[in-house]
């Protein structure tokens, strides 16, 4: 809470050319000899902790504070289809049971659905201490609208410290309209969490395109909500269930909605590289089609998806979907091994986001090393035969 | 029909860095361009018009005076309004305080039909203020909008798509749409709008026409969420260069593979 406050002054022209300078959003605006902020600050501070002396000072200003030892509780979603849990469920469980080492609250998992059973059964086998069924023929499907108000419904009556969803497709359609409704803060996709002990909620992801980390924090607003990226963390071993189930009674709860379901259909799996976790890319240093048979055990170990660069699509060796650039797909996974590709800036920018990328390329000029975080210099025809020995040893 | 779009105005790069030894963030704020994922809202919304009859886009953006030129490039491309919504008390606002901003100026304008968003935005990534600003105005939204199939008379019928299903839902007006890029090819601006628009004047909406103009609900004040910190990523920004011998280098990636788990 608070703003900005410019002592004008002290604000001259050097002034203003170094605040302009610092300022990474452009949000100086000097106008009449006035120098004013204008809507695209984003309160980074950075003005007043490393602009000119006397100029910019932020006002902390005080606004009433809530009983944070009033919320209890990290509440997971279970995100369900045709009364399947998503994994990313109970890997969230795993993390929740981390952070309460630190807050002593208990792990709780919310269940919305029509045959919710299983389900419930399951999440105990992870360990949390109470599960809260709302079950429901109306809640078969998801709908967006219907399951906002479960989740309120539910957050008034039991007051949880923090609810956490899957940052699926649906969780961040879902948790947007849950936070809005309770008028509170939620951060999207975290690819880490950290509590304090009072019970905030440190909530980090990457910002401004994934250069750079946030770490987040609701002070003065429950509950706090995030998104958590699938595969960020581990779920717990499973063990002898302990927890409570609590069916809660849902007829009272409004289940009109706007939205009509008319058709779904599944996506084939697995197909769609822009989807992959894992690649293993190749590039023109393959003389022949045959030698891609190099790659297949590495490919199997790793799980990983097969992609390429442009002139593998133009020997008709791939499927055009396989392409990764600007004229075929971009990726961003959480490995990818390019091997023998020289890194024209086509396919750099079609794959640069990935999280971990690793090259295998003779030139040690070539291009993508520098954006790559492991560059191995080394010829494929040398380095994969090798690296085959090695991963066939192991299993 | 009325229909609004949103869209914003981004830096033209994502690259952004933190300084490592002053902890500053350093960014190409000169640069900027509209975000690329409205460029398919208002393709989406100007294909619903083209099927529905008596239909105006208002294009909407929140941001700094600048940000105008977005909303330039929207009246080229095909909008028939554009309204700026911009204050000082709109500074450091989150997605609760920037989706909540929007919905005061949606409902501003009283007669909308649809609100079209795009999925999000590349700067903040987060893809949470078109359904937020939808729970604002306590109307549905769908997400992930690929395809707009039908416009009937109170409704429309889109399809989505999610990880790993489609779907074809009707919903009904008022509503909002968030699309997907890629859904269809956006249009260009055209030069002959350029000359139409020429003397046209971009409406500027402050926090005093705002029903609500209660300053604590804007900006830094009406946020939840506070950046505490930000830093830079554990994975090395310096590429590790790993040379030798075809063993040596091949022992070494089978390493990696195994400490991060892949193997």
């Amino acid at each position: 809470m608070g703003y900005i406050r410019i002592n004008q002054e002290n604000v001259n022209k050097e002034v203003v050319e170094k605040l302009q300078k610092l300022c990474p959003f452009n949000a100086f605006d000097y106008v009449d000899q006035y120098l004013s902020i204008n809507a695209a600050c984003k309160m980074c501070k950075l003005c007043a902790k490393n602009g000119p002396t006397d100029v910019c000072e932020f006002v902390e200003e005080t606004r009433p504070q809530i009983d944070k030892t009033l919320f209890q509780g990290i509440t997971i979603y279970i995100q369900q289809r045709n009364n399947l849990a998503h994994p990313v469920a109970w890997e969230l469980i795993g993390k929740a049971k981390e952070l309460t080492q630190i807050t002593k609250e208990p792990v709780y998992a919310l269940v919305i659905g029509d045959a919710v059973e299983d389900i419930v059964q399951e999440a105990l086998t992870y360990g949390v201490n109470k599960v809260f069924a709302y079950q429901d023929d109306s809640y078969a499907e998801f709908n967006v609208e219907r399951y906002t108000n479960v989740v309120e419904v539910f957050f008034q009556k039991y007051k949880v410290n923090s609810i956490l969803f899957g940052g699926t497709t649906q969780g961040r359609s879902f948790a947007p309209r849950v936070a809005a409704r309770l008028k509170t803060g939620l951060t999207a996709d975290c690819t880490m969490l950290d509590i304090k002990p009072n019970g905030d909620l440190l909530q980090i992801r990457p910002a401004f395109g994934g250069n750079i980390m946030a770490k987040i924090h609701t002070p003065n607003h429950r509950p706090q909500l995030a998104t958590i990226r699938y595969k960020m963390f581990n779920a717990p071993i499973r063990c002898e269930p302990f927890g409570r189930v609590v069916y809660e009674d849902c007829s009272k709860i409004d289940k009109h909605s706007e939205i009509t379901l008319m058709k779904t259909k599944n996506k084939p799996q697995g197909k769609d590289i822009s989807e992959a976790e894992i690649i293993v890319a190749v590039g023109r240093a393959f003389k022949k089609q045959k030698d891609l048979d190099l790659i297949k055990l590495l490919v199997e170990r790793l799980g990983a998806q097969v992609a390429c660069t442009r002139p593998l699509i133009e020997n008709g060796w791939f499927d055009p979907r396989k392409q990764i650039g600007l004229s075929g797909r971009t990726v961003k996974p959480k490995l990818i091994i390019n091997l023998g590709i020289s890194g024209a800036i086509q396919y750099v920018e079609g794959m640069k986001e990935s999280e971990l990328i690793i090259s295998v390329n003779s030139d040690i000029h070539n291009k993508l090393f520098q954006i790559s975080h492991y560059a191995i210099v080394g010829d494929i025809y040398e380095v994969i035969p090798k690296l085959n020995q090695l991963l066939s040893q192991i299993l | 029909m009325n229909i609004v779009t949103c869209i914003k105005q981004v830096p033209a790069s994502s690259k952004v860095d933190v300084d490592p030894i002053t902890g500053v963030l350093i960014r190409d704020g000169n640069n900027v361009k509209m975000n690329p994922y409205d460029l398919y809202a208002l393709e989406a919304s100007f294909r619903i018009k083209e099927q529905a009859k008596d239909c105006q886009i208002k294009a909407v953006t929140m941001g700094p005076v600048s940000a105008k030129k977005v909303l330039e490039e929207a009246l080229y491309m095909g909008c028939d309004e554009a309204v700026l919504v911009s204050d000082r008390k709109f500074a450091g606002a989150d997605v609760l305080a920037t989706a909540y901003t929007l919905s005061q100026l949606i409902r501003y304008f009283k007669d909308y039909d649809v609100v079209v968003c795009g999925k999000q935005t590349t700067d903040g990534d987060t893809a949470q203020v078109g359904p937020e600003i939808a729970e604002f105005l306590g109307i549905p939204h769908v997400p992930y909008v690929v395809e707009v199939i039908e416009i009937k008379q109170k409704s429309i019928i889109v399809k989505s798509a999610y990880d790993e299903y489609d779907e074809i839902t009707e919903v009904s007006f008022p509503c909002l749409l968030t699309i997907e890029k890629g859904s269809h090819v956006p249009r260009l601006p055209s030069y002959k709008r350029r000359v139409l628009f020429q003397d046209y004047r971009i409406k500027t909406i402050t926090i005093k026409e705002l029903q609500d103009n209660d300053p604590l609900n804007y900006g830094l004040n009406g946020s939840p969420t506070q950046v505490e910190e930000i830093f830079p990523p554990n994975k090395r920004a310096n590429s590790i260069f790993i040379k030798g011998t075809k063993s040596e280098v091949a022992s070494q990636l089978f390493k990696i593979l195994k400490e991060q788990k892949y193997i």
